[in-house]
Protein backbone atom coordinates (compact mmCIF):
# COMPACT_ATOMS: atom_id res chain seq x y z
CA UNK A 1 0.00 0.00 0.00
CA UNK A 2 1.84 3.14 -1.07
CA UNK A 3 1.90 6.11 1.12
CA UNK A 4 3.17 8.41 -1.02
CA UNK A 5 3.76 9.01 -4.70
CA UNK A 6 6.64 10.23 -6.50
CA UNK A 7 6.52 13.77 -7.27
CA UNK A 8 7.59 15.43 -10.68
CA UNK A 9 7.71 18.82 -11.81
CA UNK A 10 9.29 19.43 -14.95
CA UNK A 11 9.28 22.12 -17.14
CA UNK A 12 11.38 22.61 -20.53
CA UNK A 13 14.83 23.51 -19.59
CA UNK A 14 15.24 21.03 -16.42
CA UNK A 15 13.80 19.15 -13.79
CA UNK A 16 13.42 21.37 -10.66
CA UNK A 17 12.04 18.80 -8.38
CA UNK A 18 11.97 14.99 -7.78
CA UNK A 19 10.07 13.85 -4.13
CA UNK A 20 8.14 11.76 -2.49
CA UNK A 21 5.10 13.66 -1.67
CA UNK A 22 2.08 12.61 -0.04
CA UNK A 23 -0.09 15.26 -1.32
CA UNK A 24 0.09 17.96 -4.15
CA UNK A 25 -2.21 20.69 -4.69
CA UNK A 26 -2.54 21.54 -8.49
CA UNK A 27 -4.21 24.70 -10.27
CA UNK A 28 -6.20 22.20 -13.09
CA UNK A 29 -7.61 23.92 -15.43
CA UNK A 30 -11.31 23.27 -13.96
CA UNK A 31 -10.49 23.84 -10.67
CA UNK A 32 -7.88 23.08 -8.21
CA UNK A 33 -7.09 19.50 -7.54
CA UNK A 34 -5.22 17.62 -4.48
CA UNK A 35 -3.55 14.17 -6.00
CA UNK A 36 -2.63 12.13 -3.35
CA UNK A 37 -1.86 8.27 -3.25
CA UNK A 38 -3.72 6.11 -5.45
CA UNK A 39 -5.36 8.43 -6.67
CA UNK A 40 -7.45 8.09 -10.04
CA UNK A 41 -5.14 8.37 -13.61
CA UNK A 42 -5.89 11.70 -14.65
CA UNK A 43 -4.70 13.96 -16.97
CA UNK A 44 -5.43 17.66 -16.40
CA UNK A 45 -4.26 21.23 -18.34
CA UNK A 46 -3.06 23.82 -15.37
CA UNK A 47 -3.86 27.56 -15.21
CA UNK A 48 -1.40 29.86 -14.04
CA UNK A 49 -1.05 29.25 -10.19
CA UNK A 50 0.23 28.10 -7.25
CA UNK A 51 1.30 24.16 -6.97
CA UNK A 52 1.88 23.22 -3.22
CA UNK A 53 3.92 19.77 -2.34
CA UNK A 54 3.92 17.96 0.80
CA UNK A 55 6.53 15.72 1.58
CA UNK A 56 8.12 14.48 4.51
CA UNK A 57 10.48 17.33 4.68
CA UNK A 58 7.93 20.01 4.29
CA UNK A 59 5.52 22.19 1.76
CA UNK A 60 7.02 23.71 -1.03
CA UNK A 61 5.55 25.74 -3.22
CA UNK A 62 5.99 26.69 -7.20
CA UNK A 63 4.03 29.00 -9.39
CA UNK A 64 3.67 27.05 -12.21
CA UNK A 65 2.07 29.08 -16.01
CA UNK A 66 0.63 26.41 -18.52
CA UNK A 67 1.20 23.06 -18.60
CA UNK A 68 -0.56 19.85 -17.85
CA UNK A 69 -0.43 17.64 -14.94
CA UNK A 70 -0.32 13.44 -15.20
CA UNK A 71 -1.51 11.89 -11.76
CA UNK A 72 -1.35 7.99 -11.64
CA UNK A 73 -1.50 5.53 -8.37
CA UNK A 74 2.18 6.30 -7.41
CA UNK A 75 3.03 9.22 -9.68
CA UNK A 76 2.59 12.75 -10.55
CA UNK A 77 4.23 14.62 -13.11
CA UNK A 78 3.49 18.27 -14.06
CA UNK A 79 4.93 19.54 -17.24
CA UNK A 80 4.98 23.38 -16.59
CA UNK A 81 6.01 26.03 -19.55
CA UNK A 82 7.28 27.58 -16.64
CA UNK A 83 7.80 26.86 -13.36
CA UNK A 84 9.68 28.62 -10.48
CA UNK A 85 9.79 28.13 -6.19
CA UNK A 86 7.08 30.54 -4.68
CA UNK A 87 10.15 32.13 -2.72
CA UNK A 88 12.23 32.89 -5.88
CA UNK A 89 9.02 34.26 -7.84
CA UNK A 90 9.53 38.04 -6.97
CA UNK A 91 7.36 40.65 -7.69
CA UNK A 92 9.52 41.23 -10.93
CA UNK A 93 9.13 37.83 -12.75
CA UNK A 94 5.36 37.99 -11.59
CA UNK A 95 5.14 41.83 -13.62
CA UNK A 96 6.50 40.14 -16.39
CA UNK A 97 4.77 37.65 -16.77
CA UNK A 98 1.66 39.63 -16.38
CA UNK A 99 2.67 42.33 -19.03
CA UNK A 100 3.10 39.57 -21.74
CA UNK A 101 -0.59 38.23 -20.92
CA UNK A 102 -1.65 41.42 -21.06
CA UNK A 103 -0.13 42.40 -24.69
CA UNK A 104 -1.45 39.01 -25.33
CA UNK A 105 -4.81 40.10 -24.72
CA UNK A 106 -4.51 43.25 -26.15
CA UNK A 107 -4.06 41.65 -29.82
CA UNK A 108 -6.68 38.65 -28.77
CA UNK A 109 -9.95 38.48 -30.29
CA UNK A 110 -12.73 35.48 -29.77
CA UNK A 111 -11.61 32.27 -27.87
CA UNK A 112 -8.00 33.73 -27.62
CA UNK A 113 -8.87 36.72 -25.95
CA UNK A 114 -10.47 34.68 -23.37
CA UNK A 115 -7.77 32.43 -22.60
CA UNK A 116 -5.61 35.86 -22.31
CA UNK A 117 -8.02 37.41 -20.20
CA UNK A 118 -7.99 34.07 -17.67
CA UNK A 119 -4.61 34.24 -17.74
CA UNK A 120 -4.56 38.23 -16.44
CA UNK A 121 -6.73 37.52 -13.74
CA UNK A 122 -4.81 34.84 -12.56
CA UNK A 123 -2.01 36.37 -12.49
CA UNK A 124 -2.99 39.17 -11.13
CA UNK A 125 -4.79 37.03 -8.53
CA UNK A 126 -1.15 35.35 -7.37
CA UNK A 127 0.47 38.75 -7.71
CA UNK A 128 -2.36 39.98 -5.04
CA UNK A 129 -1.47 37.05 -2.63
CA UNK A 130 2.71 37.09 -3.15
CA UNK B 1 66.20 26.96 -51.86
CA UNK B 2 63.83 28.92 -50.09
CA UNK B 3 65.14 31.67 -48.60
CA UNK B 4 65.41 31.36 -45.18
CA UNK B 5 63.66 34.12 -43.73
CA UNK B 6 60.51 33.33 -45.25
CA UNK B 7 60.65 30.08 -43.77
CA UNK B 8 60.87 31.69 -41.02
CA UNK B 9 58.36 33.68 -41.16
CA UNK B 10 56.00 30.79 -42.55
CA UNK B 11 56.77 29.16 -39.80
CA UNK B 12 55.86 31.80 -37.15
CA UNK B 13 52.44 32.32 -38.97
CA UNK B 14 51.35 28.77 -38.73
CA UNK B 15 52.24 28.94 -34.88
CA UNK B 16 50.13 31.28 -34.34
CA UNK B 17 47.13 29.59 -36.83
CA UNK B 18 47.41 26.73 -34.09
CA UNK B 19 47.48 28.76 -31.29
CA UNK B 20 44.16 29.73 -32.34
CA UNK B 21 42.45 26.86 -33.30
CA UNK B 22 43.78 25.64 -29.89
CA UNK B 23 41.91 28.11 -28.47
CA UNK B 24 38.93 27.64 -30.52
CA UNK B 25 39.02 24.31 -29.99
CA UNK B 26 39.17 24.72 -26.15
CA UNK B 27 36.48 26.90 -25.96
CA UNK B 28 34.58 24.45 -28.03
CA UNK B 29 35.03 21.59 -25.81
CA UNK B 30 33.89 23.84 -22.98
CA UNK B 31 30.29 25.08 -24.46
CA UNK B 32 29.86 21.45 -25.45
CA UNK B 33 29.40 20.29 -21.85
CA UNK B 34 27.12 23.24 -21.09
CA UNK B 35 25.19 22.42 -24.41
CA UNK B 36 25.19 18.67 -23.24
CA UNK B 37 24.07 19.23 -20.12
CA UNK B 38 21.02 21.70 -20.98
CA UNK B 39 20.13 19.18 -24.01
CA UNK B 40 19.85 16.19 -20.94
CA UNK B 41 18.22 18.61 -18.66
CA UNK B 42 15.35 18.85 -21.83
CA UNK B 43 15.07 15.25 -22.21
CA UNK B 44 12.47 14.27 -19.52
CA UNK B 45 10.05 17.06 -20.48
CA UNK B 46 10.16 16.25 -23.93
CA UNK B 47 10.05 12.58 -23.43
CA UNK B 48 6.51 12.86 -20.75
CA UNK B 49 5.55 15.27 -23.32
CA UNK B 50 5.50 12.43 -26.20
CA UNK B 51 4.37 9.81 -23.78
CA UNK B 52 1.41 11.86 -23.37
CA UNK B 53 0.32 12.95 -26.53
CA UNK B 54 1.16 9.67 -27.98
CA UNK B 55 -1.41 8.53 -25.85
CA UNK B 56 -4.03 11.47 -26.43
CA UNK B 57 -3.26 10.70 -30.41
CA UNK B 58 -4.14 7.35 -29.94
CA UNK B 59 -7.52 7.62 -28.66
CA UNK B 60 -8.24 10.87 -30.77
CA UNK B 61 -6.56 10.52 -34.07
CA UNK B 62 -8.87 8.33 -35.83
CA UNK B 63 -12.39 10.76 -35.09
CA UNK B 64 -12.99 12.90 -37.57
CA UNK B 65 -12.66 15.65 -34.90
CA UNK B 66 -9.09 15.50 -34.41
CA UNK B 67 -7.35 18.99 -35.38
CA UNK B 68 -5.43 19.77 -38.05
CA UNK B 69 -1.83 20.20 -36.52
CA UNK B 70 -2.70 16.03 -35.54
CA UNK B 71 -4.89 15.25 -38.95
CA UNK B 72 -3.23 17.35 -41.52
CA UNK B 73 -4.78 19.35 -43.75
CA UNK B 74 -5.84 16.48 -45.74
CA UNK B 75 -3.21 17.81 -48.56
CA UNK B 76 0.37 17.51 -49.01
CA UNK B 77 0.61 20.34 -51.82
CA UNK B 78 2.73 22.88 -49.87
CA UNK B 79 5.70 21.86 -47.74
CA UNK B 80 7.66 24.02 -45.21
CA UNK B 81 11.46 23.26 -44.81
CA UNK B 82 12.59 24.23 -41.72
CA UNK B 83 16.00 24.50 -41.64
CA UNK B 84 18.37 24.98 -38.09
CA UNK B 85 21.85 25.72 -38.27
CA UNK B 86 24.61 27.52 -36.30
CA UNK B 87 25.12 30.83 -36.77
CA UNK B 88 29.52 30.72 -37.25
CA UNK B 89 31.37 28.32 -39.55
CA UNK B 90 34.13 26.86 -38.81
CA UNK B 91 32.58 23.81 -37.44
CA UNK B 92 33.81 21.32 -40.24
CA UNK B 93 30.78 19.61 -42.46
CA UNK B 94 27.71 20.78 -39.72
CA UNK B 95 25.60 23.21 -41.62
CA UNK B 96 27.14 21.33 -45.03
CA UNK B 97 25.55 18.11 -43.60
CA UNK B 98 22.58 19.85 -42.77
CA UNK B 99 21.67 21.29 -45.70
CA UNK B 100 22.73 18.84 -47.51
CA UNK B 101 19.73 16.44 -46.60
CA UNK B 102 17.43 19.75 -46.80
CA UNK B 103 18.43 20.33 -50.10
CA UNK B 104 18.19 16.93 -51.55
CA UNK B 105 14.42 17.23 -49.58
CA UNK B 106 13.74 20.18 -51.29
CA UNK B 107 14.97 18.85 -54.80
CA UNK B 108 13.07 15.76 -54.73
CA UNK B 109 9.57 17.51 -53.57
CA UNK B 110 10.12 20.28 -56.47
CA UNK B 111 10.49 17.80 -58.38
CA UNK B 112 7.18 15.99 -57.72
CA UNK B 113 5.93 19.48 -58.66
CA UNK B 114 5.03 20.36 -55.10
CA UNK B 115 5.48 24.22 -53.56
CA UNK B 116 8.17 24.25 -51.24
CA UNK B 117 8.67 27.54 -48.52
CA UNK B 118 11.91 27.65 -46.37
CA UNK B 119 12.36 28.93 -42.70
CA UNK B 120 15.68 29.38 -41.68
CA UNK B 121 17.41 29.23 -38.30
CA UNK B 122 20.92 30.45 -38.22
CA UNK B 123 22.70 32.33 -41.00
CA UNK B 124 25.02 29.48 -42.01
CA UNK B 125 22.00 27.49 -43.49
CA UNK B 126 20.29 30.17 -44.97
CA UNK B 127 24.00 31.69 -46.62
CA UNK B 128 24.12 28.15 -48.60
CA UNK B 129 20.94 27.79 -49.49
CA UNK B 130 20.72 31.28 -50.99
CA UNK B 131 22.32 30.24 -54.08
CA UNK B 132 19.43 27.85 -55.27
CA UNK B 133 16.07 28.75 -53.21
CA UNK B 134 16.12 32.62 -52.35
CA UNK B 135 13.33 33.04 -53.70
CA UNK B 136 11.52 30.20 -51.29
CA UNK B 137 12.44 31.70 -47.80
CA UNK B 138 9.48 32.78 -46.29
CA UNK B 139 10.99 33.57 -42.77
CA UNK B 140 14.87 34.26 -41.03
CA UNK B 141 15.51 33.90 -37.72
CA UNK B 142 18.73 35.23 -36.00
CA UNK B 143 20.02 33.51 -33.37
CA UNK B 144 23.25 35.41 -33.19
CA UNK B 145 21.90 37.72 -30.34
CA UNK B 146 21.13 34.48 -28.27
CA UNK B 147 23.52 33.23 -25.62
CA UNK B 148 22.04 30.53 -24.35
CA UNK B 149 19.00 28.49 -26.29
CA UNK B 150 15.66 28.79 -23.96
CA UNK B 151 12.69 27.66 -24.48
CA UNK B 152 10.92 31.15 -25.15
CA UNK B 153 13.37 31.02 -28.40
CA UNK B 154 11.66 27.77 -29.58
CA UNK B 155 8.20 29.20 -28.66
CA UNK B 156 8.75 32.42 -30.85
CA UNK B 157 9.96 29.99 -33.57
CA UNK B 158 6.91 27.49 -33.07
CA UNK B 159 4.46 30.32 -32.63
CA UNK B 160 5.33 31.98 -36.03
CA UNK B 161 5.29 28.30 -37.75
CA UNK B 162 1.68 27.59 -35.86
CA UNK B 163 0.36 30.95 -37.50
CA UNK B 164 1.20 30.14 -40.61
CA UNK B 165 -0.14 26.80 -40.44
CA UNK B 166 -3.15 28.80 -39.17
CA UNK B 167 -3.35 31.21 -42.12
CA UNK B 168 -3.10 27.93 -44.34
CA UNK B 169 0.37 28.80 -45.84
CA UNK B 170 1.74 24.81 -45.75
CA UNK B 171 0.27 21.68 -45.10
CA UNK B 172 3.24 19.76 -43.93
CA UNK B 173 6.23 20.97 -42.18
CA UNK B 174 9.65 18.93 -41.85
CA UNK B 175 12.35 20.10 -40.00
CA UNK B 176 16.20 19.81 -40.30
CA UNK B 177 19.01 19.80 -37.49
CA UNK B 178 22.13 17.33 -36.62
CA UNK B 179 21.43 15.05 -33.54
CA UNK B 180 24.28 14.88 -31.08
CA UNK B 181 25.88 11.43 -31.19
CA UNK B 182 29.30 11.99 -29.92
CA UNK B 183 32.21 14.65 -30.35
CA UNK B 184 33.17 13.03 -33.60
CA UNK B 185 29.23 12.07 -34.96
CA UNK B 186 26.45 14.03 -35.55
CA UNK B 187 23.61 12.91 -37.20
CA UNK B 188 21.58 14.97 -39.99
CA UNK B 189 17.57 14.38 -39.21
CA UNK B 190 14.98 15.03 -41.04
CA UNK B 191 11.53 15.22 -38.59
CA UNK B 192 8.12 16.19 -39.82
CA UNK B 193 6.11 18.65 -36.85
CA UNK B 194 3.47 19.15 -38.63
CA UNK B 195 0.95 16.98 -38.84
CA UNK B 196 2.77 15.83 -35.45
CA UNK B 197 3.63 11.93 -35.95
CA UNK B 198 3.92 9.28 -33.04
CA UNK B 199 5.98 6.66 -32.61
CA UNK B 200 3.19 5.11 -30.26
CA UNK B 201 3.89 2.99 -27.84
CA UNK B 202 0.93 1.57 -26.17
CA UNK B 203 0.15 3.30 -22.64
CA UNK B 204 -2.59 1.11 -21.01
CA UNK B 205 -3.52 3.32 -18.29
CA UNK B 206 -6.95 4.91 -18.72
CA UNK B 207 -6.97 8.36 -17.64
CA UNK B 208 -9.68 10.59 -16.65
CA UNK B 209 -9.51 14.08 -19.04
CA UNK B 210 -10.22 17.30 -17.55
CA UNK B 211 -11.50 18.99 -19.70
CA UNK B 212 -11.95 16.71 -22.45
CA UNK B 213 -9.65 14.85 -24.80
CA UNK B 214 -10.27 16.76 -27.54
CA UNK B 215 -9.15 20.18 -25.45
CA UNK B 216 -6.17 19.26 -23.96
CA UNK B 217 -4.88 17.55 -27.20
CA UNK B 218 -5.67 21.36 -29.12
CA UNK B 219 -3.62 22.63 -25.96
CA UNK B 220 -1.18 20.34 -26.15
CA UNK B 221 -0.26 19.90 -30.01
CA UNK B 222 0.90 23.60 -30.59
CA UNK B 223 3.27 23.00 -27.03
CA UNK B 224 4.62 19.74 -28.42
CA UNK B 225 5.74 21.94 -31.66
CA UNK B 226 7.62 24.43 -29.52
CA UNK B 227 9.16 21.48 -27.59
CA UNK B 228 10.10 19.64 -30.54
CA UNK B 229 11.70 22.72 -31.82
CA UNK B 230 13.77 23.30 -28.58
CA UNK B 231 14.74 19.84 -27.99
CA UNK B 232 15.95 19.68 -31.86
CA UNK B 233 17.53 23.78 -30.70
CA UNK B 234 19.34 21.82 -28.25
CA UNK B 235 21.32 18.75 -29.97
CA UNK B 236 22.05 21.15 -32.59
CA UNK B 237 23.79 23.27 -30.11
CA UNK B 238 25.78 20.60 -28.84
CA UNK B 239 26.58 19.26 -32.49
CA UNK B 240 27.75 22.81 -33.54
CA UNK B 241 30.20 22.53 -30.49
CA UNK B 242 31.24 18.82 -31.07
CA UNK B 243 32.07 19.21 -34.81
CA UNK B 244 33.56 22.09 -34.01
CA UNK B 245 35.52 20.36 -31.43
CA UNK B 246 36.81 17.98 -33.79
CA UNK B 247 37.33 20.21 -36.42
CA UNK B 248 39.51 22.59 -34.36
CA UNK B 249 41.30 19.68 -32.88
CA UNK B 250 42.39 18.40 -36.51
CA UNK B 251 43.50 22.04 -37.76
CA UNK B 252 45.48 22.06 -34.93
CA UNK B 253 47.27 18.79 -35.49
CA UNK B 254 47.47 19.46 -38.77
CA UNK B 255 49.57 22.70 -37.82
CA UNK B 256 51.84 21.21 -35.90
CA UNK B 257 52.22 18.77 -38.53
CA UNK B 258 53.22 21.70 -40.84
CA UNK B 259 55.65 23.48 -38.72
CA UNK B 260 57.34 20.12 -37.71
CA UNK B 261 58.09 19.86 -41.70
CA UNK B 262 58.88 23.35 -42.28
CA UNK B 263 61.54 23.18 -39.18
CA UNK B 264 62.93 20.61 -40.67
CA UNK B 265 62.77 22.33 -44.13
CA UNK B 266 64.62 25.37 -42.21
CA UNK B 267 67.47 23.71 -40.59
CA UNK B 268 68.45 21.81 -43.62
CA UNK B 269 68.50 24.96 -45.94
CA UNK B 270 70.64 26.81 -42.50
CA UNK B 271 72.47 23.99 -42.42
CA UNK B 272 73.45 24.31 -46.54
CA UNK B 273 74.27 27.98 -45.57
CA UNK B 274 76.86 27.32 -43.22
CA UNK B 275 78.32 24.89 -45.33
CA UNK B 276 78.51 27.18 -48.25
CA UNK B 277 79.94 29.52 -46.49
CA UNK B 278 82.48 27.21 -44.78
CA UNK B 279 83.43 26.20 -48.60
CA UNK B 280 83.88 29.68 -49.69
CA UNK B 281 86.00 30.48 -46.58
CA UNK B 282 88.45 27.44 -47.39
CA UNK B 283 88.63 27.55 -50.94
CA UNK B 284 89.57 31.04 -49.96
CA UNK B 285 92.52 30.32 -47.62
CA UNK B 286 93.54 27.51 -49.99
CA UNK B 287 93.60 30.20 -53.02
CA UNK B 288 96.88 31.93 -51.12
Amino acid sequence: MADSLQFELVSPERLLASVAATAVRIPGAEGDLTAMPLHAPTITTLRPGILSVDSAEGTEEFVVTGGFAEITAETCSVLAESAVKRADATAEFLEGALEQARAAQDGAEGAAADVANKLVADLEAINATA
Amino acid sequence: MANLKDLKNRIESVKSTRKITKAMQMVAAAKLRRAQEAAEMARPYAERMAAVMGGLAQSVGDSDSAPKLLAGTGSDQTHLIVVLSSERGLAGGFNSSIVKLARARIEKLLAAGKTVKILTVGKKGREQLRRDHSDRFVKHFDMSDVKRVGYVNAREIAQDILSRFGDGEFDVATMYFNTFQNVVTQIPTETQIIPAVFEGEADTTVYDYEPGEGEILADLLPRGVATQLFTALLENGASEQGARMSAMDNATRNAGEMIDKLTIVYNRSRQAVITNELIEIISGAEAL
